[in-house]
């Protein structure tokens, strides 16, 4: 029945067709705010989900925030303002972006520290093994053993070293 | 019947492993043919049983036996057969015996290709790898048992969860496990050499193939999650940096590492201990991943449900294998010794450059993966944070940013010594020109972030500056230029295309984060909307039945000059057996980009919310990634590897100088 | 040999921490309002939906609000234990009925018995958001200048009402 009524409609439609086919207007009345909310929804957490943004998620507390969103947005709210509201009530967890606090210092700074560190474990291990002897010289039998070896190599079929 | 038939073969897998564990290691430490030489067959019947078990399970599934508890609670008879197959590994218990399945498939790959290793080294390997295995088949039999019964049977099935019935799942676990397992062999090999004394660049070139192949899967595996998560989320996105995608991306990090790393171990036999330690520490990653995945300790979409009991023994399992790894490493350490020598600036330098950056960026990524559970703990439940996407992103792209410079750069430089001016001399005009276009091309596409322009840079700079190593490294052969580039050994040709692929990759990214275009719009039926040159038509939904489902169909007519060119149908699917909802977009994947149509809410009969997208180069995200695995396929073929030593090369290895 | 442990050293640590995280929750997010003061909120109670409720009008008094819903599983879980409490102690328990449909809440009552003084209705869900709700059944503990002491996050449980709540009554009752 629900098929006959779309057939139905459809032919409807082509009929009217090209009278009535329009450009599609944006889901949202107004775009910019839309797109404002989108952005504010990715950066946020949603609390019962299993960490998913309140834009992707489906869950009531998601849908409900959102709608806070797009309140405050229509209310001129700024997104500093909007967040401040969110962690008011939600603390910092509601944030992807883990505010700089003095509890997330080393966080931030985690991987900058992290590659000074490198940097002077390298330059100590460049420096120290610049220190270390050359290696000796190879002996007589060492010698003539490489020799028969590279001979070998040269040979047609065997593999080459690259 | 089958079931229990799977449970015995379980238990005979483990009893087999134990022995495995031990008996060849005890063998090669006291010099006992015997024992050592147990280690193949040993190896050949675990991968036996663990096969018979897990074909036990999948029959189980492919039969619908709803008496078996995993059965009944993941899968259902109105589910398509490859599903049901896929939903084999779709549970913890069931996805845990997939994971002991690739260690024994890896452990009878290692039994088979090494004709050549000496037997203490086999015997080494082999029982590590034993080892391992009967942690996870202890995991499996002790807190996981798959083919635990249902009395009574139920009548049919929970089903699998929609957003697993994808080919997705058929593909991107079994390859994900393929990589996490396969550094196991790394792991072994490492182990192996610190016990037996021996680190050298013998060891190495054993190594490699090895490390090499799980890099190459692991690649897949993370490729095809992603494009999977891109397909079936509707939003477009393909990386969230959630803990469990994490987990898989540290040790690709580090194996990444670790290639380069055996590289100069084998050629120039430098890096020894960091080789080995990198190798400990990536199949390190790939456990603590494990752990990270089921314990409940972090929050994902990806996590299997948690037990806090199986998260213990998968605990402390970590802490003997790390910990006795680790421990081992600082004992036989400083006996190994330092390696070939080189100077401040060679190409020895410039990879181990690249170690460093890829090290720091993997422990910056575990860094914001544990922090909130560091700071959870240190302040007792008190302080909950999040990290995602905009941390990882703030500290991973700096981070690359300068090894991916590198890149261009460590190939044409020669080894042990290079210069900076020669160097220069050979990479200026790759400079200058990558700078130039990644200037031009926003000023003349429009977009001008930095980000758009240092992606470009890196791109065209990888090109441009592998094409100087590519003429560089052909100018002292003979011959036409084809002949002589056909001439190279495929390791290098593995490469030239693994680096391209990062290339292609950099620039996917770029190009489709600076240049998508979304619109969300209304639509009646006929209605059009215009993107990205393409015009888009709604022309109505129908309803439509699939095996397990329910679903409005939209039909989405695309046009271009007024022509029809294609026809896209999302779906708006209800699932039978559970009743969940979820959207279907519909793709059109091109190599110039993808155009991405997702049904959103019905807002009357006959009109609908609708989002569209066009994503210039989004495939090259992933054929990026393809590139980097069939470089690695490539390099892993390379002639050397097909063992065909003579016994006079063999002799004159074992009396060298070690 | 000592910068050969490090790696074993670092792990340890890790190691420390993994353990640790094995006993909390990472989906129990600690509530920032502890310490400030209520929200101000004026709604219909339940009961009698012509007069309305606001928290202002226990000022000077120590009480428990509990968001609950008859749509909430574990709410039934604590219910007996807010029944016997409310029997057996002058502290007044406040009940915010959180995103439920008033007919099915009074009957929900009904069934199981009603502990409150009385139930505010919060149809949509907007006063819950100030107070930072994101799972029901959730009982915060205000003193009585009206400042947020305490919040239960999930069911009341024996254990946590003689621990936590009972003796920070005690405190606040003093105070």
């Amino acid at each position: 029945m629900r098929a006959l009524a779309a057939a139905l409609l459809t032919i409807l439609a082509v009929l009217a067709g090209p009278a009535a086919a329009n450009v599609a207007a944006p889901t949202a009345q107004d775009p910019v705010a839309a797109r404002r909310s989108v952005d504010l929804a990715r950066k946020l957490r949603c609390l019962v989900c299993q960490n998913q943004s309140i834009a992707e998620s489906n869950a009531d507390l998601a849908v409900d925030l959102r709608r806070q969103i797009d309140e405050q947005i229509a209310a001129g709210r700024t997104d500093a303002e909007i967040v401040a509201f969110m962690t008011d009530r939600y603390g910092d967890f509601v944030l992807y972006r883990p505010p700089l606090k003095a509890t997330t210092v080393l966080l931030w700074a985690g991987p900058a520290l992290l590659l000074l560190l490198a940097v002077l474990v390298l330059r100590r291990a460049l420096r120290q093994q610049a220190k270390t002897p050359a290696p000796a010289p190879l002996t007589e039998e060492e010698r003539a053993l490489a020799a028969r070896l590279l001979r070998e190599q040269a040979a047609p079929g065997s593999d080459r070293t690259q | 019947m089958i079931p229990e038939v799977g449970q015995l073969a379980l238990i005979l897998a483990l009893l087999l492993a134990v022995v495995q564990g031990t008996l060849p290691l005890i063998g090669a430490q006291r010099g006992i043919g015997a024992w050592m030489e147990l280690s193949r067959p040993l190896a050949a019947g675990q991968f036996l049983f663990v096969a018979i078990a897990f074909l036990c399970l999948a029959w189980s599934f492919l039969a619908n036996d709803f008496s078996v508890l995993n059965v009944a609670s993941n899968s259902n008879s109105q589910l398509p057969a490859h599903y049901r197959v896929a939903a084999t590994w779709g549970s913890h218990e069931g996805s845990m015996l997939l994971w002991v399945l690739m260690l024994s498939l890896w452990m009878q790959a290692v039994s088979i290709f090494s004709q050549s290793l000496p037997r203490e080294m086999l015997a080494r390997v082999l029982s590590v790898m034993g080892m391992v295995s009967v942690g996870f088949l202890l995991f499996l039999l002790l807190t996981s048992n798959p083919f635990e019964r249902l009395a009574p049977p139920a009548a049919d099935g929970n089903d699998l969860n929609p957003l697993l019935q994808d080919p997705g799942m058929v593909v991107h676990p079994p390859m994900l496990y393929m990589g996490y397992v396969g550094f196991s062999v790394a792991f072994a090999f490492a182990i192996a050499a610190l016990l037996g004394g021996r680190l050298d660049a013998t060891w190495a070139r054993w190594s490699r193939p090895w490390t090499t192949a799980a890099w190459c899967f692991l690649t897949l595996g993370i490729l095809i999650g992603s494009w999977w998560a891109y397909n079936e989320l509707g939003w477009g996105g393909w990386w969230f940096w959630d803990p469990v995608e994490n987990a898989s991306f540290m040790p690709w990090l580090v194996g990444t590492a670790l290639v380069h790393s055996l590289a100069v171990t084998e050629k120039r036999g430098a890096f020894k201990r960091w080789t080995v330690l990198l190798a400990i520490c990536a199949f390190s990653l790939s456990l603590l991943g494990t752990f990270l995945v089921r314990s409940g300790v972090l929050t994902s979409v990806h996590a299997f449900a948690t037990d806090p009991e199986r998260g213990l023994f998968i605990l402390v399992f970590l802490a003997v294998v790390i910990g006795g790894a680790l421990m081992l490493f600082a004992l036989r350490a400083p006996q190994v010794g330092g390696g070939g020598r080189f100077e401040t600036v060679s190409r020895e330098s410039f990879l181990l450059a690249n170690n460093v950056l890829l090290i720091v960026a993997a422990g910056s990524v575990l860094l914001g993966t544990l922090y909130p559970l560091v700071l959870d703990a240190l302040s007792g439940g008190q302080t909950k944070i999040s990290v995602g996407p905009p941390y990882f992103e703030a500290v991973f792209v700096p981070l690359m940013s300068p090894m991916v410079f590198l890149m261009g750069v460590g190939p044409v430089a020669r080894w042990k010594q290079a210069t900076l001016p020669e160097l220069w001399t050979l990479l200026r005009w790759a400079f200058a020109v990558s700078l130039v276009v990644a200037v031009l091309v926003p000023l003349a596409a429009g977009g001008g972030s930095w980000g758009l322009r240092l992606g470009l840079f890196l791109a065209l700079w990888i090109l441009a500056a592998t094409m100087v190593s590519v003429r560089e490294r052909i100018r002292n052969f003979r011959g036409a230029v084809r002949e002589r580039l056909a001439m190279q050994p495929r390791a290098w040709w593995g490469m030239i295309l693994a680096h391209l692929g990062v290339a292609v990759f950099i620039a996917g990214v770029t190009v489709v984060g600076t240049y998508e275009t979304e619109r969300d719009v209304r639509m009646a039926i006929g209605d059009t909307v215009e993107m990205g040159g393409h015009v888009f038509r709604f022309d109505g939904t129908t309803e439509a039945t699939g095996p397990n489902y329910r679903a409005a169909r939209g039909t989405v007519t695309v046009l271009r000059d007024g022509r029809e060119v294609l026809t896209l149908h999302p779906e708006k699917r209800t699932y039978n057996a559970s009743g969940m909802a979820m959207t279907e977009a519909a793709i059109s994947t091109g190599v110039l980009g993808d155009l991405y149509v997702s049904l959103g809410e019905p807002i009357d009969a006959s009109t609908w919310s609708v989002r569209v997208y066009h994503k210039p180069l989004v495939t090259w995200i992933w054929a990026g990634c393809v590139l980097m695995a069939f470089g690695g396929l490539l390099a892993l073929s390379d002639r050397r590897y097909r063992l065909r030593s003579s016994q006079r090369q063999r002799e004159a290895v074992a009396t060298s100088p070690a | 040999m000592n910068r050969f442990l490090l790696p074993f050293g670092i792990f340890l640590v890790l190691l420390g921490f993994l353990f640790v995280g094995l006993k909390l929750n990472p989906r129990e997010v600690p509530s920032p309002l502890i310490g400030k003061p209520v929200p101000e909120f004026t709604l219909p109670q339940l009961h009698e939906p012509a007069q309305a409720f606001s928290p202002q009008s226990m000022r000077g008094r120590v009480w428990l609000l509990n968001v609950w819903a008859s749509w909430c599983v574990s709410c039934r879980d604590e219910h007996p234990l807010l029944v016997e409490f409310a029997r057996s102690n002058p502290v007044a328990i406040i009940g915010l009925n959180y995103k439920d449909k008033p007919d099915d809440a009074r009957a929900w009552l009904a069934q199981l018995g009603n502990p409150y003084a009385l139930s505010v209705s919060d149809r949509d869900g907007r006063v819950g958001i100030d107070f930072g709700v994101y799972g029901v059944p959730e009982t915060f503990v205000i003193d009585k200048q009206g400042i947020i002491r305490h919040k239960q996050i999930g069911a009341v449980t024996a254990d946590a009402l003689r621990e936590k709540i009972l003796p920070l009554i005690r405190e606040l009752e003093q105070g």
